[in-house]
């Protein structure tokens, strides 16, 4: 969480500002820009939310989780199984109203990341926090364990959300084009929790040991507190958070065991882009990679260069990288 | 005999294969200042670290309070009443100077009981209260440092280098900090300025080649121009 300075918030300002103009010279009308805009934010929102974990959790402990996409996917397969007919969690007659039984699903989603969440930093990788390689290959094979469980549970078919509820049908239209207002209702959440996120940070008590312990861990133990304490804490909440975008995700993108892989490869991106451990540097990231996701996706249509979408995040990173080599808010530690 | 608050006895720290203190023992009487003394590498510093468990001794006890605490984690030593101001500092940079204070707190309620106290030692950090700790000049952040251990009731002090770097004039307000410290709580210190701890101290404990070869009252060792010219190269 360095302090930013002028050639930052330039390098933001100019990225942004040019994906904006691309974005407005790209469509053909007001409503066409538009769709652009709350596309890239919605995919930006969701990117943050596997992202933010993946940022603080790396500040604070050195560890560069591999298996926050497979959190993702957690959170997609029990949202969309909670809420379906049929599953192994079948809440469809304990709550018939399926607007009513979103909310249920959705919380139902983060309980279960934050508890395999525990379950990970407890049992696996506490043992191993001296050895930052083995971390990293047991994130990684983690990530590949829980992939085959859930193929396990709920078969290699992937899900495609078929439950009709209130907000998701539901539409807005602006400038002769209809928005979807649950991609809305996902922006909002995201910037709500982005504003939640940054409040706790900056004025609780534990934010403040988030933030020193990310500076100097080994002095915040000194201090008399438990940094193993704070780490399980951290580690939690960072799963829980990715389950909650998995669940928010699921309406849209349903569930299957490869919905975690392209998010978490983004949400890499994101954190060396925003500056390793930066707070802000990941939410700001997030966004401007979602916006170049979706320019570049209304870029590649009627183009023979599909692959456009899925290497922006990785083009992104390098233009950053020449002009902020510790990135938007890192420091070159 | 004085009793003591801390009693190191004959450890031995290893960092990786190092053998770094090959049997260090230090007393520290309670009420008083105990410097440690020595060249640069000679295992002061280790030895401090030693004590809060961040390098913790393979063999050898240390006894706070007549409790042994060798082994157990640096938080679990540090809520035992044991205050740290390590080597360089070690303030929060991108914290502000309250938060710095702020996050030393072990009650709720520590920095607003000992605010006043510890403005009255540093008043540069009542004005500096809402800058980041990386805006400090080093002389203010190692204020920073010393008021940091205050915020807590700590019984013990370990202070490390704490005028290194610094100007004289902030030397001297360090020096006149840490003679108030001691009158509510215990001090060991590592100071390489053999001036400033013979003001300081009363009493010393040379460390070389990761052992303790010499300890007793200072006023004795700035007598004896043999054993300082000895051990600390000084005359």
């Amino acid at each position: 969480m360095a302090r930013t300075n002028r050639s930052s918030l330039i390098a933001i300002l100019v990225i942004i500002g040019g994906l904006i103009a691309v974005a407005f010279v790209n469509s053909n009308s007001l409503g066409n820009f538009g769709i652009t805009l709350l596309s890239g934010l919605f995919q930006g929102m969701l990117l943050f939310l596997v992202a933010s974990g993946l940022s603080i959790v790396f500040g604070l402990m050195d560890v560069l989780n591999f298996a926050q996409g497979a959190y993702f996917m957690v959170g997609a397969y029990v949202a969309y199984d909670a809420q379906h007919a049929g599953g192994l969690i079948d809440l469809t007659q304990a709550i018939p109203d399926p607007n009513l039984r979103f909310p249920v699903a959705v919380i139902l989603a983060v309980i279960v990341g934050a508890l395999l969440g525990v379950i990970l930093e407890r049992g696996l990788l506490r043992p191993l926090y001296a050895r930052p390689v083995f971390q990293l290959v047991l994130t990684f094979g983690v990530a590949l364990v829980m992939a085959e469980i859930i193929k396990f549970i709920w078969t290699t078919t992937p899900y495609s959300w078929t439950e009709v509820f209130g907000v998701r049908e539901s539409f807005f239209e602006l400038f002769g084009q209809r928005f979807s207002t649950y991609r809305l209702f996902v922006v909002g959440m995201g910037i709500v929790l982005i504003i939640l996120i940054a409040l706790l940070l900056r004025r609780s008590r534990i934010g403040i040991i988030i933030r020193a312990g990310v500076e100097d861990r080994e002095m915040v133990q000194s201090l008399g507190i438990n940094v193993q304490t704070v780490f399980t804490l951290v580690f939690t909440l960072g799963c829980a958070i990715a389950a909650l975008g998995g669940a928010v995700a699921a309406p849209f993108l349903g569930a299957s065991t490869t919905i975690g892989d392209i998010f978490l490869l983004q949400a890499i991106a994101v954190v060396v882009l925003g500056g390793m451990g930066s707070y802000e540097g990941t939410a700001i990231g997030s966004v401007m990679v979602g916006l170049a996701v979706a320019v570049a996706q209304d870029a590649a249509i009627g183009t023979s260069f599909a692959a456009l979408p899925s290497i922006t995040p990785m083009l992104l990173l390098i233009l950053v990288l020449l002009l902020r080599p510790s990135g938007l808010f890192g420091n070159a530690r | 005999m004085t009793d003591s608050i801390l009693e190191v006895r004959d450890i031995h720290t290893f960092i990786g294969q190092f053998h770094i203190l090959e049997g260090v023992s230090v007393s520290v009487p309670v009420g008083s200042i105990t410097v440690l003394l020595g060249r640069n590498g000679a295992g002061k510093t280790t030895t401090l670290r030693s004590i809060m468990g961040l390098t913790p001794p393979a063999r050898g006890q240390i006894l706070f309070d007549g409790k042994n605490i060798a082994g157990k984690h640096p938080h679990a030593i540090a809520q035992l009443g044991i205050g740290y101001v390590p080597e360089h500092r070690a303030i929060f940079r991108e914290l502000t100077v309250h938060e710095n204070l702020r996050i030393a707190e072990r009650k709720r309620g520590d920095l607003a009981r000992k605010a006043d106290f510890i403005f009255e030692l540093f008043p540069d950090l009542k004005r500096l209260i809402d800058l980041p700790g990386g805006n400090l000049s080093g002389g203010q952040q190692q204020m920073l440092a010393v008021a940091r251990a205050l915020v807590p009731d700590n019984r013990l002090l370990l202070i490390d280098e704490p005028s290194e770097g610094l100007a004289p004039v902030i030397i001297e307000q360090l020096m006149a900090a840490i003679s108030r410290l001691a009158e509510s709580s215990s001090v060991l210190l590592v100071e390489q300025n053999f001036r400033v701890a013979s003001r300081l101290a009363q009493q010393y404990v040379i460390i070389e080649e990761g052992q303790s070869p010499a300890a007793g009252k200072i006023d004795a060792l700035v007598q004896d121009a043999a054993l300082v010219q000895r051990y600390l190269g000084v005359a």
